[in-house]
């Protein structure tokens, strides 16, 4: 039986849709079946940052509305065995669909995956009512910003509210620089003011940008920093106990500049 | 560490201390879940204490929720303030 995981944030544009496409490529690559959901219908992402988006015939909706099987509308990612995505509807919104559909949806997809994904649109509203659904655990992605962590903080709450205990948080878009100086929240700061366990620490990078022009999710390039904070995240996922990448203390910055001239890092 | 330092040089606050600052706050706020009928429910309850000893214009009692500044003047705390006429005092309570 599979695992259904909501990535949800409350504000938009903090790297939910990012978070989505790394863990679930970062999952098949440990060699689990995967399948990642778009529920942000009408304005569908989560197939471009995959590099998937030609290849969409049907999508969510057509699935819930029984215009097609799943499998019909699920796309197959050829470059990463074991990773399909069910694209969103762009042509329709949000109450094209309803949480009790998308709990029938989870339960068939759970017969078939290890890992059901479900990336959630921004909002507290029928798209996140669809999107936590279905799911047994969510994470919640913020980045170091006042308006982030408010809202991530207003998330958790409705998460909680709809039983869905202990949700995880994903601190995204971390600046060492800017922590350092004191102009940035550090890790324990957010922690401290959110109260929740927290599952992983990604650094801003600029190969993200690089990965997202090209759709192809940095957690399959070795040398991104980005990458390694998902692969991480994929492993604690799984259960290991990796200890968060360093990103505050002197190790995290002479880290930081290793691999910036490239040198092995460990 | 470094924070306790600059605190100790007098240094003025970074940008993250204002912003945790300003969350925490503004957090206790939205945590508090106070919607019109929140606040009405507590309106209620302190109407009926209060009118064991006095009188009041109930129509005008207003009630928030709101900052203020702490007692010893340096930091923002949340504050329930309300604002009661009163009409009239009774006199039982001596």
């Amino acid at each position: 039986m599979g695992e259904v995981i909501v990535i949800t944030s409350g504000k938009g544009g903090v790297g939910k849709t990012t978070t989505t496409a790394n863990l679930g490529t970062g999952l098949a690559l440990k060699g689990k079946k995967v399948v990642l959901v778009d529920t942000d219908i009408g304005l569908r992402n989560l197939d471009v940052v995959m590099g998937l988006e030609n290849r969409i015939v049907y999508d969510l909706v057509d699935v819930v509305e029984g215009t097609c099987r799943v499998k019909q509308a699920l796309i197959k990612d050829k470059r990463y065995d074991g990773l399909y995505l069910l694209p969103a509807a762009q042509t329709r919104d949000k109450t094209a669909v309803n949480p009790e559909q998308m709990i029938k949806l989870c339960e068939e997809l759970k017969a078939e995956f290890d890992f059901i994904i479900v990336d959630c649109p921004a909002g507290i509203e029928q798209g996140f009512k669809n999107a936590i659904a279905g799911a047994s655990k969510a994470i919640v992605v913020t980045t170091p910003e006042v308006s982030a962590v408010r809202d991530a903080d207003r998330i958790i709450g409705l998460l909680e509210a709809n039983e869905l205990r202990n949700p995880k948080l994903l601190i995204n878009r971390v600046r060492i620089d800017m922590v350092k100086r004191g102009d940035m929240m550090t890790i324990d700061d957010i922690v401290d003011i959110l109260a929740i366990d927290i599952i992983g620490v990604v650094p801003d990078d600029e190969k993200i940008v690089v990965s997202t022009n090209k759709g192809e999710p940095a957690v399959n390039d070795s040398k991104s920093l980005a990458g390694e904070a998902y692969r991480n995240i994929t492993r604690r996922i799984l259960g290991e106990d990796i200890p968060l990448l360093s990103l505050e203390n002197d190790d995290g910055f002479v880290f930081k500049l290793k691999k910036l001239f490239g040198l092995k890092t460990n | 560490m470094l924070l306790d330092l600059s605190k100790l040089f007098g240094r003025s606050k970074t940008s993250k201390d204002v912003a945790k600052e300003r969350l925490k706050l503004v957090l206790i706020h939205d945590r508090a879940n106070v919607s019109p009928q929140f606040l009405e429910m507590v309106k209620g309850e302190i109407i009926k204490v209060i009118q064991n000893y006095m009188e009041i214009d109930e129509s005008a009692l207003d009630l928030q929720i709101t900052r203020t500044k702490s007692e010893d003047g340096d930091s923002i705390v949340p504050a329930l303030v309300a604002n009661i006429p009163i009409k009239n005092v009774k006199n039982s309570g001596k």
